[in-house]
């Protein structure tokens, strides 16, 4: 029988977040690029949450932004909300959120594929993996046709065996009604590749007609908004925006729930899939968190071409009748109409401690992977993943250095160093807790810390590339005038200290010394700098951040000076730990299986102790 | 830059002299902040390497000891690293004295097997004993976890866990309120932080003073009775408590097997340890009290084998004194107010270690039991375990480090700064109280997070 064969750089399976950060990736580096999906209309689709960005979240966005991604110049054309979260705490935790027009969010993205050269978008269910000796060489879809590639990243999101779940009513699709993908699992198998079986839920879409909003707090969006993308113009983003609105769960609604706990699949055993513990069902919180006599529920807007409503907070895998009742116990919500039922859904997933930190197999040369594929959950999570997967797929078929972002330098860096280094059972979240440098890698300071290595990547213009060093130069130029400048103790200062509430000075001082005391800023002290030259907003903003912080900020940065020699000592992949006698029978089995990439990283698993990795230095340096 | 380490290097015991050990980039700072010449006017850090010099090491404006100090450049010493050696006086307390110094003056305690480690990497070491160093290193590391666990008491464990739940908990309190600020909010915690950090570092600080006083950790010659049931061991264990009533402590995890004293003969501490006694037997409890006598024995600075002299040796004696072999011992020639049917020379002979005759019964023969002991330990036969010092240092400098960081807490929340700031040094305070039950951070403070707070979607 004859079929379609063709022949591609670089198979990009899956359009989701890390499909579309791939693909582009690829074919922007100059790759002839292939993108599957099985439906074309669901291009860069929301199938939970109408935002992108949060907490820790935006960081990621800002990040990859910064490395030349697509998602934040996404977003910024796109949103009909935003807020920067945190703002009374440290520029740190800083955060943006926008609340995204979902149909106009996808409908950008597609425009943007479309119109990338080198890339071609197919629809189609890619059905089974081509290697020969170890190495990529391939992939055939379910019609059968092949095609002939030298890299493949698989973003395949929760759609592998995927299965929806609600009461006693379970569907063999992917999100939203969409067709699963039931063969690939099987072709994964037979590589040897070890397979998890997550699971995730999303809450019921109401009619917004049907809601009273009178009974709820409404949540407007920030005055002046913060841009996602480094390229996008301020200005462009003073829209008009739309509100989200808050309630709340009560006793009657958790006493429903918990009257028809025997009917949730979840505690019915019908569930097998692990659920993430930070994005619990509603029952589930009613369960675990019994004390609290009320939840918060968010009602945000799919979009502006809908009345639909995201109910945030009430995901739930209970019996539509049930669904019903508990929905209409809440406040604004008693004669709401369900759209959409709210559902569980459970899929395949691999275990990510095959992957080295460049996001390839281990075992597959050519082989990427990104996304909720990885174990992880997140629109912008997968994004991050995909971008590096498919940056590395090209620099590897470009027989280039790859890209790896360690800990110290990125959120994105952390991720995929936990997703590939950490045992982890449960769809993984970003979480500004687990990056230890976090007073480093600030969503205001993503540009300093990656346009270089975007551009190294070939991802960012020369242009842009320049306008950073520029930034870098002033920033650096102006920190030291300002450490520099002395200021006495005259009646003009005193003033404007008192104004201030701050204590007056006795002698002379620093700008910057002022600049520390908490009740100031840059901004603050500025009738008092009389030398001040005219900069741009974002100079001022690390200006200020880099000297008010500067004790907390140096002693982090010694503290990946030390984290930083531990990375560098490379171990090289193909170790044969079985040589590297008084090694603990733990640690060498850990070893083994994780294959780590630096002493750093062997460091970082688990039941490898401190004396291991001595032991593992003594070993690599008298193989010298 | 590696970091200073530092450490006895002989044996911690009454001996005439010890050597404390510095090596690292600062070796030769350290120095000169505490030692001082004769006329005060020699400069340590001028001095031609591979030189000796007499003075006196200083802590501020106290006199420690009076010392002998080797200044080595690198690259010709044993590490490979600038090394300072100091040889002071012998003996427990000097030698604790002299190394408190040297770390409070910028030296780190030297991990288990350091210097061999450095020494490897340096290339001071031929290659072809890569192995013989790993094995060193594991080993050694092996035997600190476990001796570092063995000895902290178990009250202060207990205090040492509830000082982390207590931090864990408000750690993942703030991150919790960072990752959904919607649901949790900080208003006016800062304020009740305060209050907790100010609680907890007060028993941090209690901690401290417990471990400068060396009473954080269990110490003492690790002393066990052995002998086959009825010798007279419990006998002899109330003789010796009974005329020393200096029992330090009772303890935590006792079992009814295995009963341990603290007492004081003539200055010196001894951890007296009573087993269950020694037999072929088929009973399982019985067994299980057996095999651990075995245990203690092969980890006991010295032994005590108490034998029922009216009754002939047999099988379980054979047993006995083969846990002897290679260990300090006494054997206690029991019950001489009784028909002797074992000669006191056939024990010396057959085990090859001194023979005191007693009766615990008619209290005879005590007075010769503590002489004995105290010649073997100011002779150097016998003597504590290193590790032990070794270990309080460790506990100590991680003390201090989660002492120092809550301090950095308090001066954030008093300086206003926000809550993102606190949850970074109390992370710290409690990854180094972690270090002194040998626990790492891993997924704490996710666990923690999801277990206690409720989070959004």
């Amino acid at each position: 029988m004859r079929t379609l064969v063709e022949d591609y750089d670089i198979v990009v399976v899956g359009a989701g977040h890390a499909g579309c950060e791939a693909a582009l990736a690829g074919a922007r580096l100059g790759l002839n690029t292939v993108m599957f999906t099985v439906s074309v209309d669901s291009i860069a689709l929301m199938p939970c949450n109408p935002n992108v960005g949060g907490s820790s979240k935006g960081h990621l966005v800002r990040e990859l932004d910064a490395l030349g991604g697509e998602m934040g110049k996404n977003i910024d054309k796109t949103f009909i909300q935003s807020k920067m979260l945190n703002c009374s705490k440290g520029p740190a935790v800083h955060s943006l959120r926008a609340q995204a027009d979902k149909q106009a969010y996808s409908n950008e993205m597609r425009k943007t594929l479309e119109n990338t050269p080198n890339l071609t978008i197919k629809q189609g269910e890619v059905t089974k993996l081509l290697v020969e000796d170890g190495k990529i060489t391939g992939v055939k879809t379910y019609s059968g046709a092949t095609y002939n590639c030298k890299a493949v990243v698989l973003c395949t999101g929760t759609y592998l065996k995927a299965r929806c779940i609600y009461g006693d009513v379970s569907n063999y699709t992917g999100p939203n009604g969409l067709q699963a993908a039931n063969y690939l699992t099987d072709s994964l198998k037979e590589l040897g590749i070890e397979m998890f079986r997550f699971k995730t839920g999303t809450p019921a879409r109401i009619a917004g007609n049907t809601i009273d909003y009178s009974k709820m707090e409404e949540q407007f969006g920030d005055e002046r908004v913060v841009p996602f993308s480094f390229s996008t113009n301020p200005e462009d983003v003073q829209i008009e925006q739309k509100s989200c609105w808050l309630t709340y769960t009560n006793e009657k609604t958790h006493e429903i729930i918990r009257a028809n706990l025997d009917r949730s699949p979840l505690y019915s055993g019908m569930i097998e899939g692990t659920g993430p513990r930070y994005c619990p069902s509603i029952e589930d919180k009613v369960v675990r968190f019994a004390d609290k006599n009320r939840h918060q529920v968010f009602i945000e807007p799919e979009g502006l071409y809908t009345n639909e409503m995201y109910i945030g907070g009430m995901s739930s895998s209970l019996p539509e009748d049930v669904q019903e009742e508990m929905y209409h116990s809440v406040p604004g919500l008693e004669h709401a109409k369900i759209v959409k039922n709210a559902y569980a859904i459970e899929y395949d997933c691999i275990n990510p401690r095959q992957l080295y930190p460049t996001l390839e197999f281990k075992k597959i040369k050519g082989l990427f992977s990104g996304g909720q594929f990885n174990g992880s959950s997140g629109y912008e999570e997968a994004a991050a993943q995909g971008l590096i997967a498919g940056i590395n797929a090209a620099l590897e078929v470009k027989g280039q250095e790859q890209l790896i972002l360690d800990r110290s330098e990125a959120y994105i860096g952390v991720l995929i160093d936990d997703l590939v280094t950490k045992e982890n059972h449960e769809p993984y979240r970003m979480m500004t807790s687990r990056a230890e440098y976090r007073l480093l890698l600030r969503q205001d300071n993503a540009d300093l810390r990656l346009r270089k290595k975007g551009y190294q990547a070939g991802l960012i213009s020369e242009e842009d590339y320049q306008k950073i060093l520029t930034k870098e130069e002033q920033i650096k130029t102006e920190i030291s005038r300002v450490e520099h400048t002395n200021i006495g103790a005259n009646k003009e200062v005193q003033t404007l200290l008192e104004s201030y509430n701050s204590t007056p000075l006795k002698s002379g001082t620093t700008l910057a010394e002022l600049i520390r005391r908490p009740e100031l800023s840059y901004e603050a002290i500025k009738p008092l700098d009389k030398e001040r030259p005219e900069l741009p907003w974002d100079v001022q903003e690390q200006v200020d951040i880099n000297i008010k912080y500067d004790g907390y900020i140096r002693r982090q940065l010694k503290q990946v000076e030390q984290f930083k020699k531990l990375e560098a000592k490379k171990i090289p992949t193909d170790l044969d730990y079985e040589k590297v006698g008084s090694l603990r029978i733990e640690a060498r089995q850990k070893l083994e299986a994780y294959r780590p990439i630096s002493i750093g990283q062997a460091s970082r698993i688990s039941g490898v102790s401190p004396a291991d990795i001595s032991v593992l230095l003594v070993y690599l340096s008298s193989t010298k | 830059m590696e970091t200073t380490i530092a450490a006895i290097s002989t044996a911690m015991s009454a001996s005439g002299i010890g050597i404390i050990r510095i090596s690292g980039e600062n070796a030769m700072d350290v120095i000169s902040r505490i030692y001082r010449s004769k006329g005060g006017k020699k400069k340590i850090k001028e001095v031609p390497t591979h030189t000796i010099h007499y003075g006196y090491i200083y802590d501020g404006e106290e006199l420690i000891d009076e010392v002998l100090v080797m200044i080595m450049h690198a690259p010709r010493t044993f590490t490979g690293e600038d090394t300072v050696e100091i040889d002071c006086h012998g003996g427990v307390y000097a030698m604790q004295r002299v190394l408190d110094t040297v770390l409070k003056n910028g030296a780190e305690i030297a991990e288990p097997g350091e210097f061999t480690k450095r020494a490897f990497l340096n290339g001071r070491m031929d290659l072809s004993q890569a192995e013989a160093v790993m094995d060193v290193i594991q080993a050694k590391n092996e035997y600190a976890l476990r001796s570092s666990m063995d000895q902290l008491k178990g009250s202060v464990q207990k205090a040492i866990r509830n000082i982390r739940e207590k931090l864990i908990y408000h750690i993942a309190y703030i991150e919790s309120a960072l990752d959904d600020p919607e649901h949790i909010s900080l208003d006016g915690y800062p304020q009740e932080l305060l209050e907790v950090v100010d609680n907890e570092q007060k028993e941090v600080k209690r901690l401290l003073k417990t471990s400068s006083d060396g009473k954080m950790i269990q110490e003492g010659i690790q002393t066990v009775i052995l002998g086959k049931p009825n010798a007279g061991k419990s006998s002899l264990l109330n003789l010796l408590i009974g005329e020393n009533r200096a029992i330090v402590t009772d303890i935590a995890g006792t079992t009814r097997d295995i009963l341990e004293e603290y007492i004081t003969l003539h200055g010196i501490s001894l951890k007296i340890i009573d087993t269950a006694g020694i037999r072929e037997t088929k009973d399982i409890v019985e067994k299980i009290g057996v095999d651990r006598a075995r245990e203690m024995a092969q980890k006991a600075d010295l032994i005590l084998y108490v034998v029922d002299s009216s009754v002939p040796l047999d099988e379980n004696d054979e047993e006995i004194m083969e846990m002897l072999t290679g260990k300090k011992a006494i054997i206690l020639y029991n019950k001489t107010d009784l028909q002797p049917e074992i000669q006191p020379e056939i024990l010396e002979e057959k085990t090859g270690h001194p023979v005191i005759p007693i009766s615990a019964k008619e209290e005879k023969g005590i007075t010769e039991l503590e002489e004995q002991i105290k010649d073997m330990f100011f002779g150097g036969e016998i003597s504590f375990n290193d590790e032990v010092y070794i270990t309080n240092a460790r506990h100590k400098a991680a003390l201090e480090e989660a002492d120092r960081s809550l301090d950095l807490v308090r001066n954030s929340i008093e300086m206003g700064m926000s809550e993102d700031f606190f949850s970074i040094d109390l992370m710290n305070a409690y990854e180094n109280l972690g270090k002194i039950l040998g626990e790492s951070v891993g997924e704490d403070l996710v666990n923690e997070i999801f277990s206690k707070f409720c989070m959004g979607k």
